[in-house]
């Protein structure tokens, strides 16, 4: 591989972000034609990944790698196999359709520049996190896709709806992506491998670890929140608040699809147990049923798309978890055909919404006439969704009842519940792609027209893909299924996945048998609906609601938390800090039992006597000073008498900075005080005072044994032998202390001297900046004036 | 405190501290003293003239506001950390000139500059201090 | 004499403490004033009292006399006077400007960031 190609994988994650920068301003100069513009960097994204497809299918994996954090492994590297093309061919495909559809539909919209912005971010964070290499690249655009599409889904943030479900979304797959986090550690830990590649090539060393369970736990934790299984599916319907292009693609197509990614990706590495099988299927199986269900419970276009992705998601996640080659083969082609039917059809109805003016499938008939072209890509969509023959749908469909029809019990259950869920899908794509169309024309708030050619063209050319996809088999076996069946296998797949219809093999019948219940369920549709909203009433609560009531308990917690804490008492602030302080003295002397010894009363001399008699003169007159200037004298006594005994023990330096300062602090302390008319005694109560006195009294001794166990230690002198010997010969300086201020530690002094500059800016600032509005007649100045 | 005796003695005693205070700083580095010390006096020079002769005087003999010295002391103190730059040693590496003029030692060095610095800053920020509160003192 | 700073130390980081308790600003000021002063103390007691000799070389010779005070404490003492000054004229002019604009001198009246009667949060989205 050559330096060229490597910058180029790098690239394609890097150019949405560079496109997203000038995205405002493209659509600021070209206006209606900013979509197809701005399409051409998916585009030619798409185009730069069919050129891998040759090597790719070849085995042969591409890397390329920057150091990013190298001191702990983590590589900004990327690499493309198989599966990594797979999707960033159906991201970046289906992108531009979704670029040029976003052009029509929002046009005219006042922040359609920042939408465009938002989509090709979440386009790159896609791309990346589909060929990221190293999984702390993986994660940083798994959770760049989270924040995007959390954008996206608010991106009508005016309405409340829509910001509940953009906060649902993040809080759920933003949660979901710090449990992958973690997993990913422990992955990391467990195999000592920080790469994909480095954890493909020791696959099976995780399995066989002790904390293998943890690691699946926290790893599946964050593919089923992004890929919305239950219990975490509620967040995708109420994504629905987005406009329609962020739900064909995110909701429908990519997104969604980023957990299938992981669990695929983490097949080898984490796959083939026990645990691994019965999660991924039964967590599988139930949102393929619920999914569907629901699906045909909605009437809005838009709800019933969304719940047959949650049963989509929920097939390929069941099928993953079974994990036979037939099995893995035919998700691989399921996730295909729903990428190009799923995208195509939520177009579809944003195409109708868009035209009409509403999405309710009740109120909609007869526009066949009206939209016509829109009726042909929803009929050749549905084609592919129900599974009919030629269509990729029909080829991932026989694939996955082959995988179901050849081994023992639970891969019977397993075929009942696909067969119940494909035809509660099938009936779902018949209702949107015939019910608006057929039948009486009904009337609605637009009068219906066809949508424009940026509209309509995503659906059309995704669905005829759909379609005449199953008329290449020989040309998907070789170039898609075999190398991705080997990324998510880790072993050469030879795939053989033909257009037949072999009436004598088990697989079909259950392909017949979906067409039957799928027809019976679009035909009883009503009745199917009305029971199951009866039940849905008679349960009464749904996850949604109980999101609401753990966003809201949180609040409650922490508005609870913060007014036990932040009480607004200060006295109680300083207290508990002093308490702490106590104990943070004490504590490690009592653990360590290395308390100081108590030393002999000390023999001083007269001079000696009299600097501590000073100081402790000082000290109490300020405690129980009765006026002001009693105080600011006191103050100044307990200064001057520091100064004393800095002179006594030889440190001129000092007594001249002290004596400066204690003057100083006395004279603006008097500016101050003398004008206003501050109360300095003491209020507190005895009990108060005698808590606070023993409080403040405990810390200070706290103090006196820190430092009596300092003073029973021998001092290290290293520091200041080095300066006394080189001060003169090396700084040219005979006052150590002041070359040791402005010579050896002159970057501190330089920090000291800022410190100074912006307390003396602050000052400036107080004073002169005064509220401008009138002051309340209550403060002093205007107080004392009246 | 605006006594005729304190307000005739206040410009002479201010000017001989100011005088004083630098002293203080440049021989700093050999005896006790250097830019701190010498700051402090210097700013107190310039309170007591406030004090006495009226913030709008003393500012006025300053010229430039004193937040302007200590932003100043900050800058030069930084800039002669720069010098080591040319001499290929890190980041406030003391360089020193030593110039012999008729048997004395005239030592020119970016510690000297950095001292400059420091007093500056001090002076500049203690005044302002002074300055804002006696300012507002007058106010009233 | 060590041992008697030690216990000076602990009495000016009693009185330090005990003044910052109160509600008083002015006496949490005097407080501050008293709790530098303590540990600048501290910091010298630490660095050791030996002798009057202070930390400067005679002219002529190139190393200190024998027995003079140590000089790290010294200057670290001497930068944390000059920033405790800062940090005290800091805090009273804020509280003289907090005195001015909230006409109250005791924490208790201060409530002006943490209201007694702070609304709820909003269980919205």
């Amino acid at each position: 591989m050559g330096p060229s190609l490597d910058f180029s994988i790098a690239l394609i994650a890097i150019a949405p972000f560079v496109a997203a920068l000038f995205a405002p301003w493209i659509k600021h100069f070209t206006g209606q034609l900013a979509g197809w513009i701005l399409a051409i960097v998916p585009l030619s994204i798409f185009i730069m990944l069919l050129g891998f497809i040759e090597p790719v299918s070849g085995n042969n994996v591409v890397v390329a790698a920057l150091p990013w954090i190298p001191s702990y492994g983590i590589e900004f590297s990327f690499f493309v196999d198989g599966l990594s093309l797979v999707f960033g061919l159906l991201i970046s495909g289906i992108g531009t359709f979704i670029v040029i559809y976003s052009g029509g539909y929002l046009a005219g919209h006042p922040h359609h520049g920042r939408f465009f912005s938002y989509i090709l971010m979440f386009m790159g964070s896609m791309l990346g996190l589909v060929l990221a290499d190293n999984i702390f690249t993986l994660f940083v655009f798994w959770e760049l896709t989270s924040i995007t599409s959390f954008l996206l889904i608010g991106f009508d943030h005016s309405r409340q709806a829509a910001r509940r479900a953009a906060i649902q979304a993040l809080v759920v797959t933003g949660g979901g992506g710090l449990l992958l986090l973690a997993g990913l550690i422990l992955l990391s830990t467990m195999t000592g491998q920080n790469s994909l590649t480095g954890l493909l090539a020791t696959a099976g060393l995780a399995q066989s670890h002790g904390a293998y369970i943890i690691a699946l736990l926290l790893v599946i934790g964050g593919a089923f929140a992004k890929s919305a299984q239950f219990p975490l599916h509620f967040w995708l319907p109420n994504a629905m608040e987005a406009p329609t292009p962020v739900s064909a693609f995110l909701h429908s197509a990519t997104m969604v699809k980023a957990g299938v990614y992981l669990l695929a990706r983490m097949n080898p590495v984490l796959g083939g147990t026990e645990p691994w099988f019965w999660i991924l299927t039964l967590f599988g199986g139930v949102t393929l049923l619920l999914g569907g269900a629901l699906a045909i419970r909605q009437t809005d276009l838009k709800q019933m798309l969304a719940y047959t992705t949650l049963g989509s998601l929920g097939l390929l996640v069941l099928l993953i978890g079974v994990g036979t080659k037939e099995a893995i083969l035919g998700a691989i082609l399921y996730l295909c055909a729903h990428s190009l039917f799923k995208g195509a059809m939520f177009m579809i109805a944003g195409t109708i919404d868009h035209g009409t003016g509403t999405r309710d499938i009740t109120a909609l008939g007869g526009l066949r006439e009206k939209m016509p072209i829109t009726f042909i890509a929803a009929l050749l969509s549905v084609i592919s969704m129900a599974g009919f023959p030629i269509a990729l749908g029909f080829l991932a469909k026989e694939e996955m009842y082959l995988a179901m029809t050849m081994g023992l019990w639970p891969d019977l259950l397993f075929l009942a519940v696909l067969i119940v869920g494909n035809s509660l899908m099938m009936a779902v794509g018949l209702l949107i792609a015939l019910k608006p169309f057929l039948g009486a024309l009904k009337p609605t708030p637009y009068k219906p027209h066809e949508g424009s050619l940026s509209l309509y063209s995503g659906p059309v050319v995704l669905s005829v893909l759909g379609v005449i996809a199953g008329l290449f088999t020989g040309w998907i076996n070789a170039n898609v299924l075999n190398p991705t069946g080997a990324s998510i296998y880790n072993q050469a797949v030879d795939a053989s996945v033909y257009l037949g219809f072999p009436i004598t093999e088990p697989k079909v019948w259950a392909s017949i048998a979906t067409w039957i219940l799928g027809g019976v369920l679009f035909w009883k549709a009503e009745a199917v609906r009305g029971a199951l909203r009866r039940a849905g009433n008679a349960i009464g609560w749904t996850f949604d609601i109980g999101f609401d009531a753990t966003m809201f308990g949180l609040v409650r917690l922490a508005d609870g938390v913060t007014r036990f804490l932040h009480h607004g008492k200060l006295e109680w602030y300083t207290l508990v800090m002093f308490v702490v302080l106590a104990l943070t003295l004490y504590l490690p002397m009592l653990i360590t039992g290395t308390a100081p010894s108590i030393p002999d009363f000390p023999i001083l001399t007269f001079y000696e006597w009299g600097a501590l008699l000073f100081a402790v003169i000082g000290l109490a007159a300020v405690l129980v000073a009765k006026t002001r200037l009693v105080a600011i004298v006191a103050l100044g006594i307990q200064g001057f008498a520091v100064a004393v005994i800095f002179l006594l023990f030889g440190a001129p330096d000092l007594i001249w900075t002290q004596f400066m300062v204690e003057t100083l602090s006395v004279v603006i302390l008097a500016l101050v005080m003398t004008r206003l008319h501050l109360d300095q005694r003491d209020h507190r109560e005895p009990a108060l005072a005698l808590r606070d006195g023993v409080v403040s009294l405990a810390a200070a001794t706290g103090f006196a044994f820190v430092l009596l166990s300092v003073l029973q230690t021998d001092l290290d002198l290293t520091l200041t032998r080095l300066f006394e010997a080189t001060s003169a010969p090396v700084a040219h300086g005979r006052n150590i202390v002041n070359v040791i201020l402005v010579d050896y530690r002159a970057v501190d002094t330089l920090g000291e001297i800022s410190v100074v500059m912006a307390a003396g800016l602050a000052i400036l600032a107080l004073i002169r900046l005064r509220a401008k509005p009138a002051r309340k007649p209550s403060t002093p100045r205007a107080r004392r004036n009246a | 405190m605006n006594t005729v005796i304190f307000r005739t003695v206040a410009p002479g005693l201010a000017a001989l501290m100011i005088m004083f205070s630098i002293y203080v700083l440049l021989r700093g580095h050999n005896e006790p003293g250097g830019g701190f010390i010498g700051g402090l006096i210097g700013a107190s020079g310039l309170a007591i003239y406030g004090i006495a002769c009226g913030v709008q005087e003393a500012r006025k003999a300053l010229v430039i506001h004193p937040i302007v010295l200590a932003g100043f002391g900050v800058f030069i103190g930084a800039l002669s950390g720069f010098f080591a730059l040319f001499a290929q040693e890190p980041f406030l590496t003391g360089l020193w000139l030593i110039f012999h003029v008729e048997g004395t030692e005239v030592a020119l060095s970016t510690p000297l500059i950095f001292d400059i610095g420091v007093y500056a800053t001090v002076v500049g920020s203690v005044a302002t201090i002074a300055l804002s509160l006696e300012d507002s003192e007058e106010e009233d | 004499m060590e041992i008697a700073l030690v216990g000076l130390v602990t009495l000016f980081f009693a009185v330090a403490l005990y003044l910052i308790l109160s509600k008083s600003i002015i006496r949490m000021l005097l407080g501050v004033v008293v709790l530098g002063n303590a540990v600048h103390l501290l910091i010298f007691t630490i660095g050791r009292l030996t002798t009057e000799i202070p930390p400067i070389i005679p002219a002529g010779t190139y190393v200190p006399l024998e027995g003079s005070a140590n000089p790290l404490p010294q200057a670290l003492i001497l930068t944390a006077i000059v920033i405790s000054f800062a940090l005290f004229a800091f805090l009273l002019v804020l509280g003289y400007r907090a005195y001015e604009e909230l006409d109250a001198d005791n924490t208790d009246n201060m409530r002006l960031a943490e209201p007694e009667d702070a609304p709820r949060p909003p269980f919205s989205y």
